[in-house]
């Protein structure tokens, strides 16, 4: 930031070029601050600073704003990086003097040129950059990994397995692919079953034969996959299998349309965009980068409500399902956290929680935290092995449960009985 | 014809003043920009900020007609760009059969001809007068989906659309185009780079005042200086949503409506419905919390 910050004033061009090449190395500097500024951005700050005029410190920062933030979040990225770079009070001033927008007509396409040659040059520097660290992970398909050994895997719990197991797991999650769970949108597309007729196309195909023949065509709903917006506890009870649903959840994010993940120990954090990136190394890295709570204790309540107030409105739209992996062990008393469940249940179209807990075989839970979570939620699934993921799967594909599965009202029962 | 543009952020700040909307400079300045670029105005922020009434404004400012496109899941084609009118067209199609019209390309241009065209919204915002370009107000973008969304694209960089049977309709003058979105769900980037972005914050008590002694102007002074300060606690607060400006002036409406001239416990809890649109933090405002806050409010302007 301070190269940047001072090239402009080594910079010995003509006055006039000044004012394009700070805001390109403005926009750099946001760049590299992590917005995304594209080199059309830059161009269109020069027109939009031309076309507002000389005005004040305070104009010229909206001006940039409008065009060079995109999204709320980087509005304190922006903040930071206008102060900083146009530190010098006079700099903006003595910039704001030495252009005149009449004089501007001539001199204004050689700015945007220069402009867009080093925003290029920025650019594809950054994509070198870019490129040598998305190296094509080894993706080889490991043929000694025979049937049986799978099987094998399939039955082990994730906490027991050796390094190696856990490579051919994370590989095995990873190959996993979810079936496909469908709502209708109110769209529709060309259809065979004669139910609702298609006006447009009847005309369009009245037309062919002149209009002799009105033979009626038909259209049905368009289906399209449900947002899924994932829950993922990371504590310290959690943690030998936090690292191996990330890897679950990449897969996911890469195969369907909306994902929006969260991981939550004693906070709330959002690693969408993270897991984003393809390359799974990268985004699980990043992740981890991301998330300040590893392994520490978990406030199941206190962080559902923060997912409810802040996130619920802006993700879970368009009738998402919503998976919770949590083993339920609620540090914190439980009534917030029984009434942060019933709402956020009551927000989505399916909530279904994974428990890792039942590995143990006969599962009693004497926490407080799943008692008062159980009776919210639409499914309850033991998650411990692959066998279970794939079960998963099957659960988020149809949405019934197969006859073997209990309710959660079961589990709560049983629990009861038990107790 | 329309009112001129304003050539200036200043000009632009007091065309908004005269309509009784109390904009900050940002704005103002961001309005300007848009106006003059001839792009289009992204704004995002919480409901009740009055991002619908910007465009409201700026139609009777600029003595232009507003076209609203209101958006919704499932939003497409046929109710928002341009529809036939299929049972005239069947009605054309017997009707030259009775005539005896059997020349196919002049049936078909019969047939899709202007008068059978149902204009939607965004066909109406290209076609406008001469020389007075609608305000296009396209509200809460983000309760339609991706697919609506790509197509706008088409439409806010060309300023065009594009009917199969008909022909290429390109706007003669730009209309000036007004994008609200509650941020329930991300627009994507390419959609938000061809636009100015801007995000419509909750004012401040001064502003908020200002606002209240204009859009509700028989209310008391202390009354007003009493709600809007309450409101701007509230909004301090973890609630899961807080009251908006829209709000505010309901509730000093409702307040003055009841001959109230100064906020006590009981009318706050009687009428926080109006503010409030959560159970959850209606019964959090109605036990003691609300007393505290108000308690707070009294000192803040017994002090001050």
């Amino acid at each position: 930031m301070e190269t940047t910050a001072s090239d402009p004033q080594k910079n010995s061009k003509p006055a006039e070029g000044r004012l394009a090449d700070n805001i390109v190395y403005f926009a750099r500097t946001l760049r590299k601050a992590g917005m995304k500024v594209g080199p059309a951005q830059v161009n269109d700050a020069i027109e939009a600073v031309l076309a507002a005029g000389i005005g004040t410190r305070h104009d010229f920062y909206w001006t940039l704003h409008s065009v060079l933030v995109t999204r709320h979040e980087d509005s304190v990225v922006f903040d930071e990086a206008f102060r900083l770079y146009w530190r010098s009070r006079d700099l903006v001033e003595k910039m704001l003097q030495m252009f005149s927008p009449k004089a501007a007509d001539r001199s204004e396409k050689e700015k945007k040129r220069a402009a867009e040659s080093r925003v290029a040059e920025a650019l594809f520097e950054g994509q070198k950059n870019r490129d040598q660290e998305e190296e094509p992970p080894q993706v080889e398909f490991d043929a000694r990994m025979s049937f049986s050994g799978q099987e094998v895997l399939r039955e082990k719990d994730f906490a027991q397995m050796t390094a190696s197991e856990m490579a051919l797991a994370k590989k095995a999650l990873s190959e996993l692919r979810l079936p496909d769970d469908e709502v209708k949108t109110r769209r529709y597309k060309p259809s065979g079953r004669k139910q609702r007729v298609d006006p447009r196309r009847t005309m369009r195909y009245a037309m062919r034969t002149g209009g002799d023949l009105i033979i009626p065509q038909f259209r049905e709903p368009r289906v399209v996959h449900p947002p899924l917006v994932v829950l993922a506890d990371i504590s310290g009870s959690m943690s030998q299998y936090s690292r191996v649903f990330l890897h679950f959840l990449h897969a996911l994010t890469e195969h369907r349309r909306h994902v929006h993940t969260f991981l939550f120990g004693t906070r709330l954090t959002n690693i969408t965009r993270q897991m984003r990136y393809r390359d799974i190394d990268a985004a699980i890295d990043d992740s981890a980068r991301a998330v300040e709570d590893w392994s520490g204790g978990t406030r199941i309540g206190e962080t559902l409500a923060t997912f409810n107030r802040q996130w619920s409105r802006r993700v879970l739209s368009q009738g998402a399902i919503v998976l919770l992996i949590t083993d339920g062990l609620e540090r914190d008393e439980v009534d917030g956290l029984e009434h942060e469940m019933d709402r956020l249940h009551r927000s989505c179209r399916r909530l279904i929680w994974l428990n890792p807990l039942l590995r143990f075989e006969g599962f009693q839970a004497k926490a407080k935290g799943v008692r008062a979570m159980l009776p919210h939620v639409d499914e309850f699934r033991p998650v411990h092995s692959l066998e279970t993921i794939s079960d998963l799967c099957l659960a988020l594909g149809t949405g019934t449960s197969s006859n073997r599965l209990k309710t959660p009202m079961d589990w709560l029962r049983e629990l009861d009985r038990a107790a | 014809m329309s009112a001129p543009l304003p050539k200036s952020i200043d000009e632009t700040l007091s065309m908004l003043n005269s309509q009784d909307y109390v904009a900050d400079r940002a704005l103002a300045t961001v309005l300007f920009l848009s106006l003059k670029m001839g792009r289009p105005l992204f704004l995002e922020g919480e409901a009740g900020v009055g991002k619908t009434e910007i465009a409201k404004v700026l139609a009777k400012a600029l003595e232009r007609p507003l076209i609203r496109l209101q958006c919704y899941e499932g939003l497409d084609i046929s109710s928002a760009v341009y529809e036939w009118n299929y049972p005239a067209q069947m009605l054309e199609i017997r009707m030259s059969e009775a005539a005896g019209i059997s020349d196919r390309d002049r049936l078909e241009h019969d047939i899709f001809a202007d008068r059978y065209l149902i204009r939607r919204p965004v066909l109406e915002a290209l076609s406008g007068e001469p020389g007075r370009p609608p305000v296009f107000l396209i509200d809460e973008l983000d309760r339609t989906d991706e697919a609506f969304e790509a197509f706008l694209l088409e439409v806010l960089s060309d300023f065009q659309v594009t009917i199969p049977e008909y022909g290429t309709i390109k706007a003669a003058e730009r209309p000036a185009v007004i994008i609200t979105t509650n941020r329930t769900r991300e627009i994507h980037d390419a959609l938000k780079r061809r636009c100015l972005y801007h995000w419509v914050d909750y004012p401040n008590a001064e502003r908020e005042l200002e606002i209240v002694a204009r859009k509700a102007p028989e209310a008391n002074k202390r009354l007003s200086e009493e709600i809007v300060r309450f409101v701007q606690k509230l909004r301090q607060m973890e609630l899961f949503k807080v009251p908006g400006v829209a709000e505010t002036i309901d509730w000093a409406t409702a307040l003055t409506e009841l001959d109230k001239i100064a906020l006590d416990p009981a009318t706050i809890s009687d009428t926080i419905g109006v503010l409030l649109k959560y159970q959850d933090d209606i019964a959090r405002l109605q036990g003691s919390e609300g007393k505290r806050v108000l308690d707070d409010v009294k000192a803040e302007l017994a002090s001050a």
